[in-house]
């Protein structure tokens, strides 16, 4: 079960990540998908490749920079998360504590990831993402505000941006619930379900 | 209105409603692989126990050797850990498991169907992304995250939104030497990996009734690819006699109810699809993928692109980015293109079909780079060995390994060593993908064996001139 946190309003450095189709092999390679959630070295894996040469050494990328390093929002480009189901990808960025990302759009499996785990994404348009990478990498110290209770992210020049949200995702997150527990309240209507699905779709059972 | 196919398995299985939209499905089947191991520990922690264990089956194969066949002989470490972790996980809980020593086991995407455990018009899921490959035996099937498996674990049921629809629909049919994995190449290559996020895709068309479940089963496997977690397709005749007979498949009376209902599962004439797109199959030539992401995909008589011609400055620089990873020049063509290995194999191609299209090519002939051959499951390989193509394999100087993800995700040892190219039929080119450095084109089997037989990719259409 993932330990969730309610969400607050807060604001944050945000780190620019210009990549378009950020799948999650890059988020977090396939050699840590076996590491356990609690492994103290779990910060390392984000972006591990794209972060570090094989000597561990860092190399030329944004949240390496010093500016960036304590960002706790990313902004990305189009289809942020797409590929493996890989809930490691939101470990990693959680290990880092990073509470959003703001993309264009996110791959499907991923997003569902992020809300599961008490992270926020974010989708605002292609030219507003774009838009707010190039002001993080002109400014040096770039605040973003997110607040999700009113759905709206600040810009570093305090450009208000609205956002959707399904009114379920919010309230899990705002609240910080587990499906798990949700679920089970709903036990008697699954009972009820099951008597009819018993008899409708008896080969399926 | 009427309703498409996904719909109506999707009303079928509606628990509640939420008042957004959200909706409590019932699950029907759960596939559970190595990875997800620890799930089980996390429930026995919170002292929940699993709902219905006999929905569930666990197949490892991400973490599995594709050269031995025993625990014992696999070293201590993460790789065995993952897999005897699921292996007493089935002994603890009650559920069907598939250990590396029986003859079933396989990649969980290839024995599922196989099993009779992936039905028409049932909803399964798994945790991974490539449980999109089900959809082509006409079910709702989709990839999960570790969370949502605990959830299935703990109530069989999910929390979902309905996707919206598309049809892509494929009219004429296949070329000889063009595959199924060449049609969803192109598909890609024609809406963007990002284009099928937020629905679900049917594929319809005469190509797809011609095509065999086993090429369903590659088109649905890399929907994914293209950022749709669901590809469906109708069943018909040639789903129904696939599913006939199979160990988990209903038999009797149950068989009957089951098929007048698998009849009904087709989309209505008046169906609504959000997106609807046609595809000439007939146009369609084997495709070679270049860049990191699948829908960087070319026609073989294709050369790679010039970036400076590209007027997006993103897509631009997206395709420089690839360029230096994969070590490309623009203009080069994808003929000149020279390899180190080859894969054959992975959940998109590792069936008996993948297996025989490969043999073709190659019978006779020599292999001139490292090429692994991985059967998707024990099954396959058997019915590979009745055939006699392990021997074409061998006899070309080819590995003929036993079954498993093997180099797809090079999480087994099977990898490619930094900067090496590899002419693989998996389903991802991404970074790193075949281990750290790697550089992947994905290909059909036909195209991957030819290119293992010139060292380069080639044509395969033009070997079957001379066949």
């Amino acid at each position: 079960m993932p330990n969730i946190v309610p969400f607050k309003t807060f604001s944050s450095i945000a780190v620019p990540i210009d990549i378009p189709n950020c799948d999650t092999d890059q988020i977090i390679p396939g050699r840590f998908l076996r590491k356990p959630n609690n492994d103290p070295n779990y910060h390392l894996y984000l972006f591990h490749d794209l972060r570090f040469n094989s000597d561990g050494s860092e190399k030329e990328f944004s949240f390496n920079l010093k500016q960036f390093k304590n960002g706790k929002i990313f902004v990305s480009d189009i289809n942020w998360g797409c590929g493996s189901s890989r809930e490691n990808a939101v470990i990693a960025l959680k290990a880092n504590g990073i509470k959003s990302v703001i993309a264009p759009s996110f791959g499907d499996i991923h997003y569902n990831n992020c809300i599961k785990n008490g992270l926020l994404p974010i989708q605002l348009s292609e030219s507003e993402c774009s838009l707010l990478r190039r002001q993080l990498h002109q400014n040096s110290d770039s605040e973003v505000t997110i607040d999700l209770g009113t759905q709206s992210v600040t810009g570093p020049d305090s450009t208000i941006y609205n956002f959707k949200i399904n009114s379920f995702d919010k309230l899990r997150l705002i609240r910080g619930l587990d499906d798990i527990s949700l679920t089970m309240e709903y036990e008697e209507k699954i009972q009820e379900f099951m008597i009819d699905y018993r008899k409708k779709h008896g080969w399926a059972l | 209105m009427g309703k498409t196919l996904f719909e109506k398995i999707w009303n079928e299985h509606i628990i509640y409603e939420h008042d957004d939209g959200e909706v409590l499905l019932y699950i029907d089947r759960h596939l559970i692989h190595d990875l997800h191991y620890r799930s089980f520990a996390s429930l026995k922690s919170q002292g929940i126990p699993i709902k219905e264990p006999g929905k569930l089956f666990g197949v490892p194969d991400h973490s599995v050797p594709t050269t031995v066949k025993n625990l014992k002989d696999i070293p201590k470490g993460e790789m065995r850990e993952a897999i005897e972790g699921l292996q007493r996980s089935a002994k603890d809980f009650g559920y069907v498991h598939f250990p590396i020593t029986d003859k079933r086991h396989g990649i969980v995407h290839v024995v599922g169907p196989e099993q009779g455990i992936t039905l028409p018009g049932i909803t399964l899921v798994c945790g991974d992304s490539h449980t999109s490959t089900h959809g082509a035996l006409g079910c709702l099937s989709f990839g999960i995250g570790a969370t949502e498996v605990e959830h299935v674990l703990a109530t069989q049921t999910l929390w979902q939104r309905r996707p919206q629809m598309m049809r892509i629909t494929i009219t004429g049919q296949l070329a000889l030497g063009v595959s199924a994995k060449d049609l969803i190449l192109t598909i890609i290559k024609e809406i963007s990996a990002a284009g099928g996020a937020g629905y679900a895709i049917e594929y319809a068309g005469s190509a797809i009734d011609k095509m065999s479940v086993e090429g369903r089963m590659t088109l649905c496997n890399m929907t994914i690819e293209a950022g749709s977690r669901s590809g469906i397709i109708a069943p018909d005749d040639t789903t129904i006699s696939y599913c006939k007979d199979l160990p988990y498949a209903p038999k009797g009376p149950l068989w009957d109810e089951a098929e007048s209902f698998w009849r009904t599962l087709r989309s209505d004439k008046d169906a609504y699809f959000d997106k609807e797109l046609t595809i000439d199959g007939s146009a369609v030539i084997p495709m070679v993928t270049w860049g990191n992401s699948p829908q960087w995909a070319l026609p073989i008589s294709g050369s790679i692109p010039h970036p400076s011609l590209e007027n997006d400055p993103m897509l631009r620089a997206e395709m420089e980015a690839s360029l230096d990873y994969m070590d490309l020049k623009p203009g080069t063509s994808l003929s000149a293109i020279p390899i180190d290995t080859v894969f054959i194999g992975a959940c998109t191609n590792s069936r008996i079909e993948d297996m025989r299209a490969a043999a073709e090519v190659i019978k006779g002939k020599k292999a001139k780079v490292r090429t692994l051959v991985v059967p998707g499951s024990g099954l396959v390989k058997v019915q590979a060995e009745m055939e006699g193509l392990d021997k074409i394999f061998t006899d070309a100087g080819m590995e003929w390994r036993e079954p498993g993800c093997s180099m797809c995700i090079a999480l087994n040892g099977d990898m490619l060593k930094p900067g090496q190219r590899a002419a693989s039929t998996s389903n991802r080119n991404f970074q790193g993908r075949q281990g750290l450095g790697s550089r992947t084109h994905l290909v059909s089997p036909a195209m991957a064996a030819a290119a293992s037989i010139a060292g380069h990719f080639i044509d395969v259409r033009n070997l079957y001139k001379e066949l």
